[in-house]
């Protein structure tokens, strides 16, 4: 008897820590910031002593013209990324899903930039944006051309060139495995039949690799919202306002402006954008799961 | 691979040779220059041709060093005792990220229990919160909520023994940092880890079972040791994640508990960016990433793609 009990207890005795720490020290903080989100609320203050003001904050945002530039900015930031890390990438898997030495060398080499701290990216990057002393700016005068003003007047083109560096190979390493695990014999007949490289890619590969794609890219367009330390470092968010992402921006919020109410409001509008994002890639995979079982169960039916 | 490889276009190669470069040139023009003198750096010399001098990191470490470096008349840089602490979060928060981890991905994988569809779905949901949005309460609830009361027993214990104000808060604490790392990597760990467990044998569980184990025991002898690919993937995505770091980081440490990442961050922003210095605390900050990429790439990659292929 006391062993059944025991072994009743003991899915949640394993489940306890992780429930406790995620339950203090992330959704308590969650609920606590939309709380905190209806308050005008300074850092001085505790939250009971911030004034309610009810939907204020989120009115504020929505006429806010800045509120509404640093939103353009992370989609422009986010799609940018995100559809050319795609091409780039998939179109160096597809070219390099070859069988060639010292292939385990080569994809130790690409991972390289996304294991190193987004803070020393933007280091290196803004070194080599440098308008005087910066690699590419010496390279361009060594051969004559006009130099850039990479960080003024290009500053979101350049943020994003420095997060194509660091994420491609993501979705690259990723392509690659997918293409790995595609069926042989489909490819195989496909070369039989004479169909050319072009129509093997474009007509078998590709859509194989769609699944796995869809979900890469989705998780690739998450994680573009997160990024915030290589702009901070790069630009700052300047010129102006021309890169300051979202998540720059709440941060900004916070410590400089000191208007927590607004940046938990701010932090609310992203949340809801993610949430939507998520729940997007979360129906996909149901999708994908659910189609994946009737094809089965049909093949098994014909058999 | 038994099969030969295939001879390629030369044009091939070119073009890998290029990718190479493009990928690892930025982390070795940083390696290069941290060894420069902010005169070689500003002057361009370029190419390969200086007198290579340790003097960037003598000045970043002068905290920590034995010997007084002898261009230095003033320790400004206290890099050491940031690296230390980084080292120290970064370790701690990998290894109970793990455990816990480890152990809910079990029950989840394993057991079918009251609450087991929403836990695992809110885990799932809680992968995207990005770090800025936790910033604010964060600052608030560790500044303000998590903290002994002075008046309050145990802070009042604190303030009668050991004298000071005798209000505790998280904020400033090594341990309020590691809470908040835990916690926000815990989703992505257990959700790498129940692609992992799901292929172990259940067989092998129920052989232990029926040879009188309990449940505890199963786990750490039986499964533990057959998911260690997954183990070593999870632990190096926690600590990238926790080394990092910046921002919650930043938020909640003080002057004694700084991490590297906000020492850098704070030179960068003064206006006469000293550019030696700097290229060798970035240096030190990325050495530890680039040495788990260079001996555990193929689990690096078995993680990623478990967590995307499978998702």
């Amino acid at each position: 008897m006391r062993i059944a009990v025991a072994n009743r207890l003991t899915p949640y005795l394993f489940m306890a820590p992780a429930v406790v720490i995620m339950a203090i020290a992330l959704m308590y903080p969650l609920g606590y910031m939309i709380w905190g989100s209806f308050r005008d609320w300074s850092p001085s203050q505790t939250i009971g002593e911030a004034e309610f003001v009810g939907l204020k904050n989120y009115v504020t945002l929505w006429g806010d013209p800045n509120f509404w530039e640093s939103l353009s900015v992370t989609l422009t930031f986010a799609f940018f990324v995100v559809t050319l890390e795609m091409l780039i990438g998939v179109g160096l898997a597809l070219l390099l899903d070859r069988n060639i030495r010292g292939m385990s060398v080569l994809r130790t080499l690409f991972i390289l930039p996304m294991m190193i701290a987004p803070v020393v990216v933007g280091l290196m990057w803004r070194y080599m944006y440098h308008p005087t002393v910066g690699t590419f700016n010496r390279m361009l005068d060594s051969l004559g051309l006009p130099t850039v003003d990479w960080l003024g007047n290009h500053a979101l083109m350049s943020v994003i060139i420095a997060d194509i560096w660091q994420w491609t190979p993501f979705i690259f390493i990723l392509a690659l495995a997918a293409l790995q695990s595609l069926p042989r014999s489909a490819l195989e007949a496909a070369r039989i039949d004479g169909a050319t490289a072009w129509q093997q890619i474009w007509h078998i590969k590709l859509p194989l690799m769609m699944p796995v794609l869809i979900v890469t890219g989705l998780l690739r367009l998450i994680d573009a919202f997160k990024v915030l330390e290589v702009i901070l470092v790069m630009t700052e968010g300047g010129p102006g306002l021309s890169t300051e992402i979202l998540a720059l921006r709440i941060s900004r919020t916070a410590t400089e402006f000191r208007e927590l109410g607004v940046a938990a409001a701010m932090s609310n509008y992203l949340l809801i954008l993610l949430l939507a994002l998520t729940l997007a890639m979360f129906a996909f995979t149901r999708l994908q799961e659910a189609r994946a079982a009737r094809i089965r169960a049909a093949v098994e039916e014909e058999s | 691979m038994s099969q030969a490889h295939e001879k390629q276009n030369p044009a091939f190669y070119a073009i890998i040779a290029l990718l190479v470069f493009m990928s690892v040139g930025p982390v070795l023009l940083m390696f290069v220059n941290s060894f420069k003198l902010d005169v070689d750096i500003i002057s361009g010399t370029t190419g390969l041709i200086f007198l290579p001098t340790i003097q960037n990191y003598e000045t970043a470490l002068c905290d920590i060093l034995w010997y007084e470096p002898e261009h230095l008349d003033f320790c400004a840089l206290k890099f050491g005792g940031a690296f230390i602490n980084s080292l120290i979060i970064a370790l701690i928060s990998t290894l109970l990220t793990l455990v816990i981890g480890c152990m809910a991905a079990y029950a989840l994988v394993r057991f079918r229990f009251m609450g087991r569809d929403t836990v695992s779905l809110t885990t799932l949901m809680v992968r995207m919160v990005p770090p800025a949005v936790l910033l604010v309460p964060v600052f608030g609830l560790w500044n303000n909520e998590f903290c002994l009361d002075r008046d309050g027993l145990i802070g009042g214990f604190i303030r009668d023994t050991f004298g000071g104000r005798g209000d505790v808060c998280l904020a400033g604490t090594h341990s309020g940092i590691i809470l908040v790392y835990v916690a926000m990597n815990l989703p992505f760990v257990i959700w790498i880890l129940q692609s992992f467990i799901v292929q172990v044998p259940r067989s092998l569980e129920e052989a232990a079972r029926v040879d009188g184990a309990g449940p505890f025991q199963v786990f750490f002898k039986v499964v533990l040791p057959l998911i260690k690919p997954g183990l070593a993937a999870a632990a190096i995505f926690t600590f990238r994640i926790a080394w990092n770091e910046y921002l919650l980081a930043s938020a909640l440490s003080d002057r004694n508990t700084r991490t590297v990442p906000i020492l850098i961050v704070n030179n960068m922003s003064e206006f006469n960016v000293e550019w030696g210095v700097i290229m060798a605390t970035g240096m030190l900050l990325a050495i530890p990433p680039i040495i788990f990429t260079l001996f555990a790439s193929r689990q690096i990659i078995t993680g990623m793609t478990a967590g995307a292929v499978k998702g």
